[in-house]
């Protein structure tokens, strides 16, 4: 059974027809070609398939598409300002803060949310928010390191 | 080309294993292969990489100046792409930017082996480093000649070739249009074409990251699981409920009848493709809801090593049979002893679970067939879909986006295979993904091991006497780097109950869990400091540095008195592939608060990565040390997902204090695997320092 389901993506309006309990992860990459966002285990324990969801990190190999009606969806392919990397980003690049890469967007997009929420957080508050997102590279202490430079950055922003 | 040694060494299983599937041939396909020696030598495009010079099978110079080094090795995270585009820069004079890299691709790249046993450094950067030196002398020749100049008082900087007056430029781009490139790229590398000493490295030795790190961090890098083609349909498998199970009855009609879903059912491949991997998923289980299985017996892993040791391979087996290598008289060695002692450790089977679990989008036209998948070994997965499908080589093509992990997992081409049978059937791409599930159960596994040691001291506390056999692990760091008159050293192969094979630092990280412990008992049993006594009876310089590097940064002698409850110190070293490390842990109640490891691979080519890699293995290697071990009954997984199989996440990261010792006189070896053998045996023996209880299975599990 199709339905059409409305939402923005990236800050465009997207409408898609389909099942409603078609995971949200599986219409970004398959119906819309966002494929930034990873599969990685299907079952919420790894978070490589984080987007923000009016703001909020969640699984989207858990979220049904019929969640995301009438939200706005946020891919790591719409983070940057045009050419301008959100600094997240530029962080993981000046730290180097990947290996395989395949969870970085995920990561990504959890740490920007972190830093929307608590522009100040310690050690502590990146680990915790952190914690849910699997690295198998294991490449956590430049990550971590990547998360602090876009915190300190934000800091001396304003 | 892979050395002989990487190739046999008997922890590879999956290296022997044939395809995952053998498929039949329509009369039309059994026509065209029986005469397929004729044909290709008319109609098939002959690969690059067979037909070029020596020269141009590895660097390609366009005449815009752009300059493409091709290797077959991949990308899985362990930094090749940005280390290979460091050594052509430096020996082509070009910031590294201006390097293209291709890699991995069977019908575009040169054979360099597999992406595995640490061999991208000893074994690929000296010959990119060669083609590179072989273009700049060419630059030069060709500048001095349309100078006419003396071709000594030329110099390469910047990607040209500078007159002495400097005011002169010949480029790469010069050299692109020249004749003289044409004629060099057919013969052999020209010889006399020296290589920049390391007192001279401009881009080796300094830190680089990722080279496309921005499309990493955009999301715009596509890994073989993101790839789309047109029309590209979506797979899914069916697999059997538990190993070894056999399909009897399965009733494909309901399958069928789904629109746009493709199913195929031959031998024991049934697999469906469809436009959406949910429709592709609701029509396998439609199958699997009407299938029958027969299963066989399966011993659980509460037997493992008993059933291991019953199934030892004692004589004959021919590549199967004992491995035994003797020194002295291991009798006399242990009559010598005043001390003796006996152990036995277990290791058990742990996964891989790479990020990206296996991918591969297969793609049939005009009878050649394409398959872009995540693996460390397309040439491996080449031969495998040539023999599935009864093929010539030249009408396959596997290409390697750069993948999301392997840490050896990823040798085999099982998913290509699938892939290509799908996309055969429905006349169309298709890309398969295997879930995280399939991924725990069905692809190989780090072998378990079970391991008895015995050792004999003098009164000094030298060992006399050294008898370590392995029963199933593998020879990877088998033998004792320490100095024993007398030994015996043996790898025995078992029948075993799971599919095995490399996993980072291959058997290394087993044997010397087993051996390290064991040294720190022997050390008890001569009541000595485990690190007086490892170095009273060690000889080898470069490991003897590391330990001392180790411990000195560390504070081992002091904190080896600190006697807080809770609290204990310990720590391993050793040696593989090359390269030294060693280690030294502080462990706290249930947790490893600190780790600091020395290690030394020889010239360090870029330390950012070098640094990167060996975090990297140290925190990976957590996994296996604390909580890693697979558990199976009945032939079913009980622990197959991240949710039941705890994996290092970032609360378990402990403080890391990280020596990397170079060595500019040495060569440059790989530094992807070795550093992971210290972890397990340094926690253990933090744990005996702490708690009294000496852990002789991995994982060590922590207690409150």
């Amino acid at each position: 059974m199709s339905t059409t389901f409305r939402f923005t993506v990236n800050g465009k309006a997207r409408s898609v027809e389909t099942e409603a309990e078609r995971p949200l992860l599986e219409v970004l990459r398959e119906d819309l070609s966002l494929t930034g966002v990873k599969y990685g285990c299907g079952e919420g324990q790894c978070r490589a398939c984080t987007v923000l969801l009016d703001g909020r990190p969640v699984t989207s190999c858990l979220t049904p598409v019929s969640a995301a009606a009438g939200k706005k969806v946020v891919t790591i392919e719409g983070l940057a300002s045009g050419d301008r990397l959100h600094p997240v980003q530029q962080a993981f690049l000046d730290e180097g803060a990947m290996q395989c890469g395949y969870c970085v967007p995920g990561l990504i997009l959890t740490a920007a949310a972190l830093l929307e929420r608590n522009r100040r957080p310690t050690d502590a508050h990146i680990i915790e928010a952190l914690n849910g997102n699997l690295c198998r590279c294991c490449g956590y202490p430049r990550i971590l390191a990547a998360v602090r430079r876009a915190a300190e950055g934000g800091r001396h922003a304003g | 080309m892979p050395d002989e040694k990487e190739c046999f060494e008997p922890e590879r299983y999956e290296l022997r294993e044939p395809p995952a599937h053998q498929f039949a041939l329509s009369r039309r396909e059994f026509v065209e292969a029986a005469g397929a020696g004729l044909l290709i030598s008319v109609v098939a495009m002959p690969a690059r990489a067979q037909t070029r010079g020596a020269l141009e099978s590895r660097l390609h110079l366009a005449e815009d100046g752009t300059v493409t080094i091709f290797t077959g090795k991949v990308e899985v995270g362990q930094g090749s792409r940005t280390e290979l585009a460091m050594a052509a820069a430096e020996e082509l004079r070009l910031p590294v930017e201006r390097i293209r890299m291709v890699m991995a691709d069977t019908d575009l790249t040169p054979n360099d082996g597999a992406s595995s046993g640490s061999r991208t450094t000893p074994a690929t950067v000296p010959p990119v480093r060669s083609a590179a030196a072989a273009a700049r002398e060419l630059l030069l020749e060709a500048a001095a000649r349309h100078w006419q100049v003396d071709r000594a008082r030329l110099e390469v900087r910047d990607g040209a070739a500078l007159d002495p007056a400097g005011n002169r430029r010949f480029s790469y781009a010069d050299l692109a249009r020249s004749p003289e490139l044409a004629t060099a790229y057919k013969a052999a590398l020209p010889a006399g074409a020296a290589v920049t000493p390391v007192k001279d490295w401009r881009v080796l030795g300094t830190p680089r990251y990722r080279l496309d790190g921005r499309d990493i961090v955009t999301g715009a890098h596509r890994f073989p699981s993101d790839l789309q083609r047109p029309r590209m349909l979506y797979g899914t498998v069916l697999r059997p409920p538990s190993y070894g199970a056999t399909l009897t009855v399965a009733d494909l009609a309901a399958a069928q009848k789904m629109p746009g879903v493709t199913v195929v059912r031959e031998g024991a491949f049934v697999g469906c493709a469809a436009p959406t991997s949910r429709e592709a998923r609701k029509a396998v289980e439609a199958i699997a809801a009407t299938a029958q299985w027969e299963t066989p017996e399966h011993p659980p892993s509460n037997r493992l090593f008993t059933y291991l040791k019953e199934r030892a391979v004692r004589e004959g087996g021919d590549s199967r049979a004992p491995r035994v290598q003797t020194k002295g008289s291991l009798a006399d060695g242990l009559a010598q002893s005043q001390r003796r002692l006996h152990a036995v450790y277990q290791v058990p089977y742990i996964q891989h679970a790479p990020m990206e679990p296996r991918a591969a989008v297969a793609e049939w036209t005009n009878g050649k067939l394409t398959v872009w998948t995540g693996t460390q070994n397309p040439l491996q997965v080449r031969s495998q879909l040539v023999q599935a499908f009864h093929l010539t080589p030249e009408k396959v093509r596997v290409s390697v986006p750069d993948t999301g992990g392997g840490f050896g997992g990823k040798h085999t081409g099982e998913c290509a295979i699938e892939a290509a049978r799908l996309a055969k059937e429905a006349s169309r791409p298709v890309s398969l993904r295997w879930t995280r599930a399939e991924e725990f159960m069905w692809a190989y596994f780090r072998p378990a091991g079970l391991f008895e040691l015995e050792a004999g001291l003098d009164a000094a506390g030298l060992l006399t006497a050294w008898d370590f056999a392995n029963y199933n692990a593998g020879t990877a760091g088998l033998e004792t780097p320490y100095r024993v008159p007398h030994s015996r050293t043996q790898f025995l192969y078992c029948e075993a109950p799971l599919r095995s094979g490399s996993y980072r630092g291959i058997a290394a990280t087993a044997n010397h869990f087993a051996r390290e412990c064991f040294m720190d008992e022997l050390a008890g049993a001569a009541a000595q400091d485990p690190l007086d006594f490892r170095l009273a009876n060690l000889e080898n310089p470069r490991l003897r540095d590391v330990l001392l590097a180790a411990a000195q940064r560390f504070g081992w002698q002091e904190r080896r008195k600190e006697r807080r409850p809770g609290q204990g110190v310990g720590l391993a070293c050793g040696t593989e592939k090359g390269s030294y490390v060693a280690a030294c842990v502080e462990v706290q109640g249930s947790r490893v608060r600190e780790i600091t490891m020395a290690y030394e691979c020889g010239a360090i080519l870029n330390p950012a990565n070098l640094r990167a890699q060996v975090e990297g293995a140290i925190i990976q290697g957590l996994g296996g040390a604390l909580t890693e071990a697979i558990e199976f009954e009945k032939g079913k997984l009980l622990n197959g997902s991240f949710a039941k199989y705890p994996v290092p996440r970032f609360r378990d990261v402990p403080t890391l204090d990280i020596v990397l010792v170079n060595r500019p006189d040495l060569p440059a070896v790989g530094a992807g695997e070795t550093p992971i053998v210290a972890v397990a045996p340094a926690i253990a023996n933090a744990v005996f320092a702490a708690t009294g209880e000496r852990a002789r299975a991995m994982p060590v599990r922590l207690k409150a």
